[in-house]
């Protein structure tokens, strides 16, 4: 992929980032003229960059991705991520207008352009890598379609060539009921007499499927021209997805350049994500963490956790979510695998060994990593739920208790719980109640943990004893009970073992 | 865990003489290796998400209450215990069960291919282990071990990109990877418990049945009409609830971000058992809803409020008035319900009106317009499909096949012919025990001794099974035509996935 000559007829050690002919159509060894502020990173780039630029247009765009996953994971709004990103990209991704006239337009848009693809190179070797990297550059890529201009967006539209099919005129009166039913009221000219649509297979637009954001007939969604966002986004993704696939399969010939591979590994390294960055250090070994101790334990739990632990006392049984759940976050505060056995065997106490042992302790042994394929064994097993895999899951059905109570409870029910644990101050629970009515859900988590231990945290920052990293905001259930743990127990704890690494940074 | 069965005895008996003949490659016979065998059978399955593992177990939590709690010297009827005998297995595989209809349902066309060859199985044996991966080039080996293996039940997971059971000797794991399966769905009574009244845990009756009735016309339509799929196939569970396969080939390629979209799509009811209020939707209702809120008023009045009378006390009444708006109107209602008590559900549902009409809140539209959205809402909370929606999401979930015995019922898991979905009776469904002796009282008539075309009867086909089996093979036929039409299409244009 890296054209070796060009590297050995250069001193400066030049760099160029041919693609292959056979993978690519044609190679075009001049500089790409960039018309629209936006790509779809159909062509790969052709000419030489020094080793400097490759690093550094790299370590731009990765902090820009990093951002926007933080966002995800902070759970904020489409619209906050846009205000939030805007100064982010502006330092490190900056790719204006054509209206600006700005005399940068071509080098911006030749860095967005290489910053792109060589991230491609960096993250195309694993499927979890993949799978990321096309999420989060499809992010991207939306924010800037949604906030481009309006005028240069539809011309960028229109050179891409999409066949969409417009709903004709007589089809769209005979359809004016069902197509108004999915029209929300809000938007004015939305109405479906003036609005156009498009008539597309409906696995073009899952997501607005799923959201039953569009009417399907006969397999055939009618999107509206204002969704039309979705459609080029997903037509974005499809074709990075595709192109990924494709550039892993050309990766084993990278690996023999011994100058790109370090950089390559650097760059992907530093984007683990955060589940896979669950370490040990979450649980609190040489305390005493046994089967027989959980329940003195659950006082530090966070509200999901001890919503499961107080559903399984009570009924002796939780379902299959709020079990993995469960294993994995007990996992995660040291309880060994004997004892999380011993654990469940005493709590399912309404079934027989017989049954115990043929239905779930596979599943037990599984999480720990301790039965399954070899990636299962190296691997320990499951990581322990991060507040954002609990975020973003799919919400519980009836009879199921995992995910997030935050989230998934009603603000009374919600209420009711946090009591049950304990809390009681009503201006508390009232900001609770806005936090989650703006689906704040880990904010108002933070807030309880903070109430609960007032006097503890102020005592460490009194003391100086806690630096500011021990502080941070909480995002993962583990690190809410080792915290709440080390607070409550100042003192008492082993040492050696108070490094507050967060699980999931 | 003692298993005296070879896990594959097929090797040793050859090859039936109606079936293909096979090259030497022929891996159905090759297996009997250690690493397939029961005990370390679990092992195999790192290629599942565990979370996936973990849905496995849930149908069972409540499955068999009575076989794990109740004492063991209850005198409890026998009919499980008979049921698990072997022999009846064993003479239901041999005699009964349809497996060239379930070949040919699974293989899209006459002559065997990889759709079949590839196919996973897994088998759940009498003593319980589980055998994952199991694959079989045709029908008759399918059925030669089931005969042997004799397993409880088996069921049918994904068409996979190389011989499941050649997967250990591939030197990547990337290139063994599911390819395509019938999108299915799951609908389990155990999901309406809390608002059933008739019965609970696993027991059934005709009254509470009728949920998994409006369930599965509700799918039906909508699998139909909004997503263009033509082949569905409705079966029941064998005990509380049923199960669909819909198997286009377009539903059968789909990846799971599309099969979750079609599970996102049908699922209305949001939040566990703590969320409060189920249905929050906005207005106008999208067209799917509109559909089914029409067809699902129809059962409300008859099947919900008289027959399963769910606001009877007044603990159950205060769930219903926890979902109505405008204060002043529930504190009227609750006066009036407080003082009548026995009041029946479906006289409380019409105090809602008449309570409205003589002047608590105003008779403004925008009261009427709350009122009228918030009955819908109740309507679709007490009606509309509560799906087991991760069983739809994943291409890699398996589902108990076609045709097999519960094992605590004993009755066939039998095709639902949603034409005549409303007369579905499913304790009517015949047992195997049944099914069995139907055989026996047909053969001993002895004025069929001499019946040249008896004698070439199928042993269902003298049975109750007979009207299932044939619908099935309707099914199916309609499948093949359609399969066969479509790869004439594909081949004239071109293979469209190459470029
Ligand atoms: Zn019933």
């Amino acid at each position: 992929m890296i054209r070796q000559e060009a590297l050995r007829g250069d001193p400066k050690r030049r760099l160029g980032l041919n693609h292959k002919k056979k993978q690519f159509e044609q190679p075009q060894f001049k500089q790409q003229d960039y018309t629209h502020r936006l790509n779809f990173y159909i062509l790969p780039p052709t000419l030489d960059i020094t080793l400097e630029e490759f690093e550094e247009w790299a370590i731009s765009r990765l902090k820009v991705l990093a951002e926007l996953e933080a966002c995800a994971f902070r759970n904020r709004t489409p619209e906050e991520t846009a205000s939030y990103m805007q100064p982010i990209l502006a330092k490190h991704l900056p790719l204006a207008q054509n209206s600006s006239r700005s005399s940068n337009l071509q080098d911006e848009r030749k860095r967005d352009h290489y910053s792109h693809f060589i991230l491609r190179l960096a993250f195309a070797a694993t499927e979890d890598l993949r799978r990321r990297f096309s999420r989060l550059e499809t992010q991207l890529f939306k924010l800037r379609f949604q906030s481009d201009d309006a005028r240069e967006r539809r011309e960028f539209v229109d050179h891409l060539n999409f066949e969409w099919d417009k709903v004709g005129e007589e089809e769209k009166r005979g359809l004016a009921e069902e197509l108004a039913a999915v029209t929300p009221f809000k938007s004015k000219n939305a109405g479906s007499e003036e609005e156009g649509w498009f008539k597309v297979d409906w696995e073009q637009v899952p997501e607005l499927v799923e959201g039953r954001k569009v009417f399907l007939k006969r397999g055939k969604a009618y999107v509206p021209v204002r969704e039309q966002t979705t459609l080029v986004v997903n037509e974005f993704q499809r074709r990075l997805d595709q192109g990924l696939v494709l550039t892993s399969r050309a990766l084993p010939r990278l690996d023999e350049d011994d100058r790109l591979s370090p950089i390559l590994a650097h760059l992907s390294k530093s984007f683990t994500a955060p589940d896979a960055a669950y370490s040990q250090d979450s649980s609190l070994s040489g305390n005493d963490i046994s089967a027989a101790n959980v329940d003195a334990l659950s006082t530090h739990f966070p509200a999901c956790m001890s919503h499961l632990h107080s559903t399984l006392r009570a009924n002796s049984h939780l379902k299959h979510f709020g079990r993995l759940q469960y294993t994995l976050f007990l996992k995660g505060i040291g309880l060994s695998l004997p004892e999380c056995i011993a654990f469940w065997r005493k709590s399912f106490r309404l079934i027989t060994d017989e049954k115990f042992t043929k239905e779930y302790l596979y599943n037990i042994r599984h999480a720990y990593g301790d039965v399954g394929g070899d990636a299962n064994r190296r691997g320990r097993g499951y990581t322990p739920y991060s507040c954002q895999k609990l975020l973003t899951e799919g919400m519980p059905g009836p009879g199921q208790t995992h995910g997030c109570p935050y989230r998934t409870f009603s603000p009374d029910n919600l209420v009711g719980l946090l009591q049950k644990m304990g809390v009681n101050d009503r201006d508390l629970l009232k900001t609770v109640r806005e936090d989650v009515g703006r689906q704040r859900y880990h904010i108002a988590c933070n807030r309880v943990f903070e109430s609960a231990h007032k006097n503890e945290l102020k005592k460490v920052k009194d003391e100086g004893t806690w630096n500011a990293a021990d502080l941070d905001t909480i995002l993962h259930p583990n690190t809410y009970f080792k915290r709440s743990f080390l607070l409550k127990n100042m003192g008492k704890v082993q040492s050696g073992d108070v490094g507050m690494e967060d699980p999931s940074q | 865990m003692p298993h005296a069965i070879s896990p594959d005895p097929v090797a040793e008996d050859g090859i039936l003489p109606d079936a293909p003949a096979l090259g030497g490659s022929s891996n159905s016979s090759q297996d009997a290796s250690q690493e397939d065998s029961p005990q370390s059978a679990p092992a195999n399955a790192e290629k599942l998400n565990l979370e996936n593992m973990f849905d496995d177990d849930d149908e069972d939590d409540t499955e068999f209450p009575s076989s794990s709690i109740a004492p063991p010297d209850s005198d409890q009827p026998t009919k499980s215990s008979r049921i698990n005998d072997p022999e009846i297995m064993k003479a239901f595989y041999q005699r009964l069960f349809p497996f060239r209809h379930l070949f040919q349902w699974l293989n899209h066309s006459p002559s065997p291919t990889n759709d079949f060859a590839n196919r996973e199985f897994a088998f759940t044996l009498q003593n319980d282990a589980y055998l994952r991966y199991q694959s079989f080039p045709t029908a008759d080996l399918l059925r030669k071990q089931c005969v042997s293996l004799n397993p409880s039940r088996f069921e049918i997971g994904p068409v996979y990109s190389t011989n499941p059971r050649d997967r250990k000797t591939l030197r990547k794991a990337s290139a063994f990877r599911p390819l395509s399966k019938e999108l299915v769905f799951d609908i389990d009574m155990t999901d309406y418990d809390e608002i059933r009244t008739c019965c609970s845990g696993a027991n059934i009756c005709n009254r509470c049945w009728t949920f998994i009735t409006m369930a599965i016309k509700v799918v039906d339509e909508a699998l139909k009409e909004d997503f263009g799929f033509k082949h569905v196939l409705w079966v029941y569970s064998g005990r509380r609830g049923a199960h669909a396969w819909v198997c286009d080939k377009r539903a059968r390629d789909m990846d799971d971000a599309k099969r979750r979209a079609v599970a996102g799509y049908l699922e209305l009811l949001k939040g566990g058992d703590k969320s409060g209020k189920k249905v929050n939707v906005r207005r106008p209702l999208h067209p799917h809803l509109e559909r089914s809120l029409a067809i699902l008023k129809e059962h409300f009045q008859d099947d919900i409020l008289s027959s399963q009378d769910p606001w009877a006390d007044s603990e159950a009444s205060s769930n219903l008035l926890k979902l109505l708006p405008f204060p002043d109107l529930v504190s009227a209602l609750r006066k009036k319900w407080d003082s009548a008590p026995g009041r029946s559900s479906e006289s409380k549902w019409g105090d809602i009106d008449t309570i409205a009409k003589t002047g608590v809140g105003s008779s403004d539209t925008y009261f009427g317009k709350r009122l009228l959205e918030a009955k819908q809402d109740i309507v679709l909370e007490y009606t509309y499909p509560r799906l087991d929606a991760e069983v739809s999401k994943k291409l890699n979930h398996l589902l108990k096949s076609p045709f097999c015995v519960h094992p605590g019922t004993g009755r066939v898991c039998v095709p639902i012919d949603t034409r005549r979905v409303e007369e579905f009776d499913p304790l009517s469904v015949p047992t195997v025990t049944e099914l069995l002796a139907e055989i026996d009282a047909w053969n001993g008539d002895e004025k069929r001794e001499a019946d040249e075309e008896a004698k070439k009867m199928q042993d269902w086909e003298k049975t109750r099974l007979k009207p299932y089996v044939d619908y099935f093979r309707g099914f199916v036929a309609a499948l093949l035509k359609e399969e066969k039409n479509g790869k004439r299409d594909r081949d004239e244009e071109g293979d469209p996935m190459e470029f």
